[in-house]
This record gives C-alpha cells, structure tokens and sequence, in this order.
C-alpha cells in the first residue's frame, strides 16, 4: 500500500521564509488539493516533494513504492511550463520524454486519450497554449508513474479538456495512484484540501 | 531506446532544426577565420605562421558559441526539471548534452579547418596537424564550457557569464592545441608531447565536466 507523507516541512526562499511546519499523509487512491493565496508556496510545496527544491526542514517519505526508485523517480511533475521543443513535432516531443522517464507505450493511445491525435505531425511551435497543455499531459499517462504532482493542470484548458483531464485524474486515483495539486479552481475530482498560509 | 540515447538523438535533432546551433558555428568560424587576414594584411608567410593560432582561436570561440543555450534552453521551457526526474544519472544525462553538442558543433568545426586551412596559406601538413589537434582539443572545449553552462543557469544570470567563466579554463587546452600544430610543422619539439597532454586534457575534462555541471545543476535547486 503507497502511502506518501510528510511532516514540518518548511520551505525558504531568497531569505523568505515561504512556508513552515507544513504536513500531510496521503494514501494510494486519494488526491491532496493545495490551495492558498499567491505566493503562499503552492508551488514550492510541489517541488520540494518532486525533489525540485530543498527543504529547509523537515522531511517527506513515501512507503510502500519501489525501494532502489527515488520519489522523484516516482513522481511526475507538471509545473507552469509544458517542457516543449517548438521545433520538434508533437509525437517527437512526447516520444522522447517516454524514453528519457522511462515508459514504453507508443505516443498515439496518450495523445489520442488526450484528444490531440489529430496534431501528431505538426511542430509543437504551432499548437496553441491549451494544446502544448494537453500535450504536456499525454506524457503522464504515457508513462505509469504513481504520484502527480500537478501545478494548476486546468489553465487553458478548456471545459471539455478539463472534464477529460478530471476522468484522466479519476482513472488514475482509481489504479492506486496519487495526485497533488496546486489549484484556484475546482479540479473535478474528489480531494483532500490543504491549505497554506496567507502569503507575508 | 534508452534514455541516453533518446536525450542524445533530441538534442542533435534540435540543433540541426530551425533554429538550433548547428550551423551557426561553422559560420562563425569561417566568418573569424576571414577577418584575420583583412586584420594582419595580406603577408602569406605571416598568415602562414599564426595560421594554426587563428585556426585555434577560431574553434575556440565557435564552440563557445551554442554554449551557453545547452542547459538555458531546457531551463526556460521547463526541460530541465523532467531531465532531473529520470531514471538516468544527471552526470549521465549531462554527458549525453555535451555528446550531442560536440557532434552538432565540434566535429564540424574539425572538418572546416581543412579548408579554412587553405584560405591561410598552410601547409598540407600544417593542415593535417591542426585538423588532428581540434579533432582531440574540441571535446574538452565542449566539457568545461558544460561547468560554465551549468553554472549560468544555476546562478540565474544570462549567458553572458558564460565566457568569462569558460575562457580563462580553456586555456591550457589552446596553449597545447597550438604547439602540438606547430611542432608539426616547424618543431623543435616532437609533435607526440604536446599533443598527449592534450589529449590528457581532454580525457580529464570529459570525467571531471559531467561531474562538476550536475553538481552545479543540482546547487541551483537551492
């Protein structure tokens, strides 16, 4: 059984002490939204359990997943930027993050579960912002890893895609995944909430 | 396909696109190359004489070119954080970055010095030295500009840090690069010790850059 917690995080910044004693406990199957005012460390929050940033305290585990696998390893991490090569087609930019992070599924069942089968061939420079977004997401269920980290997956999405991104997520949740996400709106998805604190 | 090779084959496909490095620094080099002579005047047996520096020179400053994009590029559309959450070690993964860099920007540059050669008035044999000595120098140009590349993304300034972290530490190779050329042709000095300690320096720099760019990499996660 997966299980991800942590506890007394604290996240500092610049000399900004962003965020302290932050905890949580997550088990497979559930979602954890965060929510907060801009600048509380949302986003920080998401890094620092994707091992994209360090913790200035405190510590986070996950129990139960492949032990010789960092969390990092486990983890996908969707941010603000949909690491996209605009000069690469649309199935090479998702080809290529299968075989870098591992996964073996050829791109066209993510991008047509993605509804973008259709833009396969076309540089990803021409897509408009909500496709590079749909684009970014076909590399998550291209490739099983169990936790999502998701920073406002539903910006420039629009109400259609976001409903099959809330399936996606569901689908996921149901196979014994997890996801946190950074959110304003709601995510379509039943989710445990934290909130952080008001932003200094 | 692994994810080396997968990270390798994007990167050269990326600098041979619409907007990658590629070519940019082939022409740089032929555009420098050009330059010295209007610089010095038209003395063929002067041009003869520098001609492997400016040749060296030349690659130097080419190859430093499409540097500073090698880690900026994936830091600015998001890249780099998904490079860092593979299965691949970063020093692998770094490794493979420069692999591609090398083969998209140093190995071009070894086959236009033939002809730049000439442009100088060089010897065959001048011409073969200089070709053999950037064909062993270029790797380790691209391997300590990866520590300079790193460090100006961790640092979050633009690439203009770049250079004047780079030069100063390629120096050694340009001090062996060229003598290693002119024992070729001039001497007294055998050409196989000057250019065994470069490729010394290139064999170390191809360890220790991998190592000390993912070491700046990782310190720029704070």
């Amino acid at each position: 059984m997966l299980r991800l917690v942590a506890a007394g995080l604290g996240c500092v910044r610049g000399q900004r002490d962003v965020f302290h004693d932050v905890g949580f406990e997550l088990s497979a199957g559930e979602a954890l939204a965060l929510t907060g005012p801009n600048g509380a460390g949302k986003s920080s929050l998401l890094r620092l359990i994707g091992g994209l940033l360090r913790a200035s305290s405190g510590r986070i585990e996950l129990a139960g997943g492949a032990t010789d696998l960092t969390i990092a390893e486990q983890t996908h991490y969707q941010g603000h930027l949909d690491a996209l090569k605009p000069s690469l087609t649309v199935a090479e930019n998702l080809a290529f993050w299968i075989h870098y992070l591992g996964g073996s599924a050829p791109p066209d069942s993510a991008l047509a579960a993605l509804g973008i089968a259709g833009l396969a061939d076309l540089p990803a420079g021409y897509l408009s912002a909500g496709q590079r977004r749909r684009l970014s997401l076909a590399r998550l269920i291209a490739v099983p890893r169990p936790i999502w980290l998701l920073d406002e997956p539903t910006s420039a999405l629009d109400a259609a895609a976001q409903a099959r991104l809330a399936a996606l997520m569901r689908d996921h949740l149901a196979g014994g995944g997890m996801i946190v996400a950074a959110t304003h709106g709601p995510l379509g998805i039943d989710a445990k909430e934290l909130r952080l604190g008001t932003a200094a | 396909m692994t994810a080396l090779s997968a990270l390798l084959v994007r990167d050269m496909r990326l600098a041979v696109r619409v907007g990658g490095g590629a070519m940019m620094g082939v022409l740089f080099f032929l555009i420098v190359v050009t330059l010295v002579p209007f610089a010095v005047g038209p003395d063929l047996a002067q041009l003869q004489r520098i001609g492997p520096a400016i040749l060296w020179i030349g690659a130097l400053l080419a190859s430093l070119l499409t540097l500073d994009r090698l880690f900026a590029a994936d830091h600015e559309d998001g890249s780099l954080d998904l490079l860092l959450m593979g299965h691949a070690p970063l020093e692998l993964a770094i490794l493979a970055k420069a692999i591609a860099h090398w083969i998209t920007t140093g190995l071009p540059l070894v086959i236009a010095a033939p002809l730049l050669g000439l442009f100088l008035n060089l010897e065959p044999a001048a011409i073969g030295a200089v070709a053999l000595t950037l064909l062993a120098g270029t790797p380790a140009l691209t391997c300590i500009g990866l520590i300079g590349a790193a460090l100006s993304v961790a640092l979050r300034r633009g690439g203009l840090l770049l250079p004047v972290l780079v030069l100063p530490l390629t120096i050694p190779v340009l001090i062996f690069g060229v003598s290693a050329s002119n024992a070729a042709v001039i001497g007294p000095v055998p050409f196989g010790a000057p250019f065994t300690i470069l490729c010394a320096l290139t064999l170390g720099s191809l360890v220790l850059g991998p190592f000390a760019a993912a070491a700046a990499l990782r310190q720029g996660l704070e």
